[in-house]
């Protein structure tokens, strides 16, 4: 295990540091200390790397993460973990607004709740919130899956188009164009894969939740429709 | 019976032919007009101003003998790696959907070859343009189309783009018939379906956000990569006070004559300020905040010909981009293809309807036969002869006013044709010593 001390050797040798592990490399478990809040932690990661970050990040803690696993022991800051491509970021507290943003692959995992705008605009990421999830989250989300297990704020999966939306608990409203749908077998399936990894397993299980995704009434615009824009 | 003369017909000025089709095409349909490229109505512009040239207290360097240099530098504030182009004349952003890959690769060809770079646009990064740009500045917008961090390493700048000159404060849409499966593929949605770009970025709100993202990318990329901020021209005095705040390298400034790919002719037209009318107040902004050339500025949004870029640069600008005119150059709204824009119901120098991808010159579409009309190489040509000539016709001004640099241009090299221009630029009207608004009157 190594460790970095932040506070001592600053942000930008941690970042230079894991930009520099590519390819094989024996140190691949990293813990990070005296986050205190910092920005921009553990971002552009491109390593197959095990980093635990020690307190709560700033803003885009693990952003456009590839194969790094990045746990946060505490809570994460805005757009944590923005535009990742594969890995696993693993949030042991709450999250901010926009968490997982345009995230393309990979798993984003909150322990606590996540605030307003998670998985705005996603395109491919899996994120499994264990708490509840704020206002417009899934805005405009392209692709992959979103599981949360207590409730959903106001206008979920605003602008929907093909992502996957499962929620155990309340949705306080639904945005343009999302509606619930049919959970069927596949759904259920996929979603107990998606529980296992989120590490929520022992917490839900699949026949709990509802699932929302896009009624692509929108997908073509129709001066008709503009009262739901 | 005395025949009297008749009073001719006379038409208002207010309710003109075109704005009578208008309200009867609006009538039919029930939906606004989508297009794309920018502002069509008559503004205050660079052919409001003159140079003076060289006269007794001036004097002019020998146009065949004497050197007028043109390079560039761009990101020299924070960036690792600034980026020097030969001319300061760059291509701005098109993305890769509104336009076929060819015309992204001839964009490519003709900029490397004048010594100069392409910019991306929504839609992400092609091998066409990456291989064919020697210098790519690789945008970062709100919708994050292909966006992915190895990309943003291989890039030579990263713009991010907050607005734009034809629609600032508005996004985007590709219509269905430009999603092919490349384009669906590269942006991850459907295919056929009709793509929004978003108008607000996903993860940060205002400046100080801002700061923090820009923070991020120069994390990402180990601050090798300039930085710009592309912003529409609204309020340019505050955007580029904070646009440099945020720590950009280089300021982006999109006058609304600026093209687009598709969006609302009303907010095209209505929304928004001439590039005349941003340039000194950016400029100000810079040298308020003692800034001046060490954050640099591009400005765009009509320029045509080496004229435009000599004047935009003796109002303080660095560099400047072009969109429209580099479309022209490529081939686009070439009369050589009437009869196919007379089918189209348009002619030829009037065609915008580009979103609906049926461009008869092949350039602004995802259709195979038509893009395939289209020839990269010679493409590429144009672009690169038309680069050169304005170029030439810049050096040939600056020379004229005694330059040895085309950064050495200054305003007191101009003087304006009108009031409005005069007010706009800050610099005399022609004949006095009046600059409306800040000598006294």
């Amino acid at each position: 295990m190594q460790t970095f001390d932040l506070a001592t050797r600053g942000l930008r040798e941690l970042n230079q540091t894991l930009h520099a592990l590519r390819g094989t490399t024996n140190e691949t478990a990293w813990e990070i200390v005296n986050a205190k809040g910092s920005h921009a932690i553990a971002v552009g990661v491109d390593a197959p790397l095990d980093i635990t970050v020690r307190g709560s990040t700033g803003y885009y803690c693990a952003g456009m993460n590839k194969q790094a696993t990045i746990r946060i022991d505490g809570n994460a800051g805005p757009g944590v973990a923005e535009n990742m491509m594969s890995g696993r970021v693993i949030i042991e507290g709450d999250a901010s607004q926009y968490a997982g943003a345009t995230g393309r692959g990979g798993l984003l995992v909150i322990k606590g709740n996540a605030s307003s705008r998670c998985g705005i605009s996603m395109k491919g990421i899996d994120i499994v919130v264990h708490g509840s999830i704020g206002h417009m989250s899934a805005f405009m989300a392209q692709s992959g899956n979103m599981v949360v297990l207590g409730d959903a704020g106001d206008a979920l999966g605003d602008s929907l188009y093909e992502a996957r939306l499962f929620v155990r608990g309340s949705v306080k409203s639904l945005g343009a164009d999302c509606i619930e749908k049919e959970m069927r077998p596949a759904h259920l399936a996929m979603l107990a894969e998606l529980l296992e990894r989120g590490e929520a397993g022992h917490k839900a299980k699949p026949e709990e939740f509802r699932r929302y995704g896009s009624a692509r009434k929108l997908y073509t615009f129709n001066v008709d429709n503009a009262a739901a824009y | 019976m005395t025949d009297f003369p008749h009073t001719p017909p006379r038409f208002s000025a207010t309710f003109t032919p075109d704005v009578n089709a208008e309200i009867r095409r609006a009538a039919a349909t029930g939906i606004y007009d989508i297009r794309g490229g920018g502002a069509k109505r008559r503004v205050p512009h660079f052919d409001d101003l003159l140079f003076l040239g060289a006269s007794i207290s001036r004097y002019p360097l020998e146009g065949y003998r004497e050197r007028c240099d043109t390079s560039v530098v761009l990101g020299t504030r924070f960036a690792k790696k600034p980026i020097v182009l030969d001319i300061p004349i760059t291509i701005a952003g098109m993305s890769f959907g509104a336009l076929s890959g060819p015309a992204k690769e001839a964009l490519g060809r003709g900029a490397s070859a004048a010594g100069t770079s392409t910019t991306t646009g929504d839609g992400g990064m092609t091998e066409e343009e990456r291989g064919h740009s020697k210098t790519l500045v690789y945008q970062y917008l709100p919708s994050r189309y292909g966006m992915n961090p190895d990309d943003l390493r291989r890039a030579d700048a990263i713009e991010v783009v907050v607005g734009q000159g034809a629609k600032p404060g508005g996004g985007g849409m590709l219509l269905g018939q430009k999603i092919s499966d490349r384009v669906a593929e590269m942006r991850n949605l459907p295919k056929g379906i009709d793509q929004r770009s978003a108008c607000r970025h996903p993860d940060w709100t205002g400046p100080d956000d801002l700061e923090i993202k820009i923070l991020e990318l120069r994390e990402i990329t180990d601050w090798e990569k300039p930085i710009y901020i592309k912003v529409g021209g609204s309020r340019p005095y505050y955007d580029t006070a904070l646009a440099v705040k945020a720590g950009a390298d280089v300021v982006v400034l999109d006058g609304m004559q600026g093209g687009t790919a598709a969006t609302q002719d009303v907010f095209i037209e209505n929304v928004g300020m001439p590039i005349l009318a941003c340039i000194p107040q950016a400029v100000q902004a810079l040298q308020d905040l003692g800034m001046h050339r060490k954050v640099q500025l591009i400005v765009s949004g009509g320029i045509r010909s080496g004229a435009d870029v000599a004047k935009a640069m003796a109002l303080g600008a660095d560099a400047v981009a072009i969109g429209t005119a580099a479309l022209i150059a490529l081939g686009d709204n070439d009369p050589v293809w009437e009869a196919e824009y007379q089918k189209l119901g348009t002619t030829a120098g009037a065609y915008d309807d580009w979103h609906e991808g049926r461009d008869p010159a092949g350039i602004t579409t995802q259709d195979p036969e038509l893009a395939a009309r289209f020839d990269p190489v010679l493409g590429g040509r144009r672009l690169k002869n038309y680069l050169k000539v304005m170029t030439l016709e810049a050096q040939t001004i600056a020379r004229a006013c005694g330059k040895n640099h085309l950064h050495n241009l200054e305003p007191e090299d101009l003087v304006a044709l009108t009031i409005e221009g005069a007010a706009m630029a800050g610099v005399p009207l022609a004949g006095t010593n009046w600059i409306p608004g800040k000598t006294g009157f």
